[in-house]
């Protein structure tokens, strides 16, 4: 894969941390997930119910991403998000407390998966195809007015590109020089439909064209492609100088839902070897940057924090029927 | 269970008698904003025309000569994009007021008003909050045809998560927009063209009316008693509420009593008003701008139904039939719920 010439070791090394611990967080969803849904699958029973969209193979855009974000920054993301709220320093405790709906959860269990809200790290997504792009403005121009270098980020998939939302999104975003970096994952495939059906541009970096900005695709799934393309936008937006936009290659490598036996996928036979985690493993390896030992030690330290969550959501308290109503406003106003 | 919160009795301000200053309800409105504007540095006006146009239905005239471009912002005909940008400036701690002109145009941007502006409180379990004002114009009456007439509020006041407000006077408009850009819930603030006093417009002659000058907030959620009566109950709002005045005061030389209850908001709404009245009069009339079936009339009919229903020897609904608004006056006038439709509603009731 191409390097970055300008990474240190240490940031390698960190982001490889942060795909292990992405890929181990969602090995155990799925392992929760499935748990009880068997025999014969049923989506809403359970300890994890409802819809799950796991994001294995999409890490190096959250990885390459995340090292340039502090707290302070503003995320919003997509129905597919695990990834980069672990990269963007979302609580692990209180997101998987959310997933599995218990009281001690980020929305206490009024939210789940798709709608998970953390104002500590100014992360939010949403599951609605390119509906989380416009509130990354508002964040944005929050920050603008008040003078700080602070920055939005907006990630949605390659579906989201063909979406009114996206383009108002980006033509805004330039008109008022907004700090803000959308990222498109282009996954190749919207549900089931290939990107090559629905997209009437080989990369939607070109779309960037369109509105006066820059546009970049990092081919590959490359976690240093990320890095340096993200590096360069998050500067330019801290700068002042306005939006960008960069779509990465990625790949899913897991159904669009679980539960989703990819009969359409065209694709499948070639997924393993475009794994990106080993690609990026081995690399750091024949750089001579990490051992197997260190490997094994980051998963070991990963599957320690997970399982931690997990602990702590399955001990959390399920939410009191009674309050089902709470939280629908600030100030009361049922009757 | 039991979900009620505003049930105790809070003294509202007093509205000041006639001939103290008088302004119409777009000057009360834009007054409004220009006091909280002046207070919190945090409110901002952004949609399309609100700069120097000053909001097609002059909610916003003269603010940009106040606070100029960067906080009273024309924003491109992009409305999901705006929408959506207030939104996230709320959620960081700004309180935008965001007009969508018309509400018939809503539909371009609906997801992010029902899905994002007033979800995202619920969803984070009361972590972010989404202290934002969406302000749009309703209503028909001066043949706009069917795509710029529309009432719509029973839609969002349907939907949770957003307070609904729709005033009828100038000192109501004046109080409930203080009001809504101090709530830190999302407010959706709906007035209807035809009580702004607009010069171009056909002007209600309350549409003019005394607001105090100093900074005052009516409460959202409270019905008022807009007149006093024992025969019949009309519950309405927003021009309906003029309307139905009418019909009390010509009503009222032939003897018989109508009482007016002037909703001001649908979210929260104001159930023990509507039953308070109806235990006096034990007749209701439901005036409705918007579209008569799945709204606003089944439900106020609908909380004294489930409430005290022997209190109830007549109901009747005047609203717009469930057809789009037609263009021509003939036909606009035939759907819109007249003073003469109510007039003979009334009539009927006192009969039964």
């Amino acid at each position: 894969m191409t390097l970055y010439p300008e990474l240190t070791d240490d940031k390698r090394r960190e982001m490889l941390t942060t795909m292990v611990l992405i890929r181990t967080y969602e090995e155990a969803i799925l392992r929760e997930y499935h748990a009880d849904k068997s025999p014969g699958f049923d989506i809403g029973a359970g300890l994890v119910p409802g819809e799950m969209h796991l994001s294995a193979g999409q890490e190096p855009v959250a990885a390459g991403l995340g090292l340039h974000l502090t707290k302070d920054d503003a995320m919003t993301a997509s129905h597919r998000l695990h990834h980069v709220a672990i990269a963007k320093g979302v609580r692990l405790r209180e997101m998987t407390a959310e997933i599995f709906g218990r009281e001690t959860g980020l929305g206490r269990g009024r939210g789940g998966h798709m709608h998970l809200f953390d104002p500590e790290t100014h992360f939010s997504c949403s599951g609605i195809v390119g509906e989380g792009l416009p509130p990354a403005l508002g964040q944005a121009f929050a920050f603008q007015r008040r003078g700080t270098d602070r920055v939005a980020v907006a990630v949605a998939g390659e579906g989201a590109a063909n979406q009114g939302a996206f383009h108002e999104s980006l033509n805004l975003a330039a008109l008022w020089k907004l700090p803000v970096v959308f990222v498109i994952e282009d996954n190749d495939w919207g549900i089931s439909v290939p990107r090559a059906q629905s997209t009437s541009v080989t990369s939607n970096a070109v779309r960037g064209a369109a509105y006066g900005m820059p546009g970049i695709r990092v081919e590959e799934n490359s976690v240093e492609g990320v890095y340096e393309a993200a590096g360069e936008a998050i500067a330019r937006a801290r700068a002042g100088e306005g939006p960008s936009l960069i779509e990465v290659h990625t790949l899913r490598l897991w159904g669009h839902f679980e539960g989703d036996a990819q009969g359409y996928r065209t694709d499948l036979e070639g997924v393993p070897g475009r794994d990106p985690l080993p690609t990026y493993k081995n690399t750091l390896t024949s750089l001579g940057l990490i051992t197997d030992s260190d490997y094994a030690a980051m998963q070991s330290s990963a599957s320690e924090l997970v399982e931690d969550a997990i602990d702590f959501a399955k001990e959390s308290p399920t939410p009191n029927p009674a309050d089902a109503l709470k939280y629908v406003f600030a100030e009361g106003a049922l009757s | 269970m039991s979900t009620t919160i505003h049930t105790t009795s809070q003294a509202l301000p007093v509205e000041p008698e006639a001939g103290k200053r008088k302004l119409s309800t777009a000057k009360a409105i834009q007054e409004a904003i220009a006091q909280q504007m002046r207070t919190d540095d945090s409110v901002f006006v952004m949609g399309e025309d609100v700069g120097p146009y000053g909001g097609i239905f002059s909610s916003t005239t003269g603010l940009i000569e106040e606070f100029g471009p960067t906080r009273i912002i024309d924003t491109p005909i992009s409305e999901t994009a705006f929408i959506g940008t207030g939104i996230g400036a709320a959620v960081e701690g700004m309180r935008p007021i965001v007009e969508l002109m018309f509400v018939d145009f809503f539909g371009v941007c609906m997801d992010q008003i029902y899905n994002h502006m007033a979800k995202i409180h619920y969803e984070s379990g009361g972590n972010v909050q989404v202290p934002m004002v969406l302000m749009t114009a309703t209503g028909g009456g001066y043949s706009d045809g069917a795509q710029h007439s529309q009432s719509l509020w029973g839609t969002f006041a349907h939907l949770p998560g957003m307070k609904v407000v729709v005033p009828s006077s100038p000192y109501d408009a004046k109080g409930l927009m203080t009001a809504a850009i101090r709530s830190n819930d999302p407010v959706v603030f709906m007035f209807h063209k035809g009580v702004m006093g607009l010069g171009w417009m056909k002007k209600n002659k309350r549409s003019i009316g005394a607001v105090p000058e100093e900074p005052y907030e009516v409460p959202i959620g409270k019905a008022r008693v807009a007149r006093e009566g024992t025969d019949v109950t009309i519950v309405t709002l927003s021009l309906s509420v003029h309307h139905s005045l009418d019909v009390a005061e010509k009503l009222e030389k032939e003897g018989i009593s109508v009482e007016v209850i002037d909703l001001r908001s649908l979210v929260p709404l104001d159930r023990d008003a509507i039953v308070a009245s109806v235990s006096k009069t034990g007749r209701l009339i439901v005036v409705d701008e918007d579209y008569q079936s799945f709204g606003v009339s089944g439900e106020v009919i609908a909380s004294v139904a489930e409430r005290q229903p022997e209190l109830l020897k007549h109901v009747a609904r005047v609203c717009v039939p469930d057809v789009p608004l037609p263009y021509a006056s003939q036909l606009e006038y035939a759907v819109l719920p007249t003073p003469a439709r109510i007039e003979a509603a009334v009539r009927e009731a006192v009969a039964s």
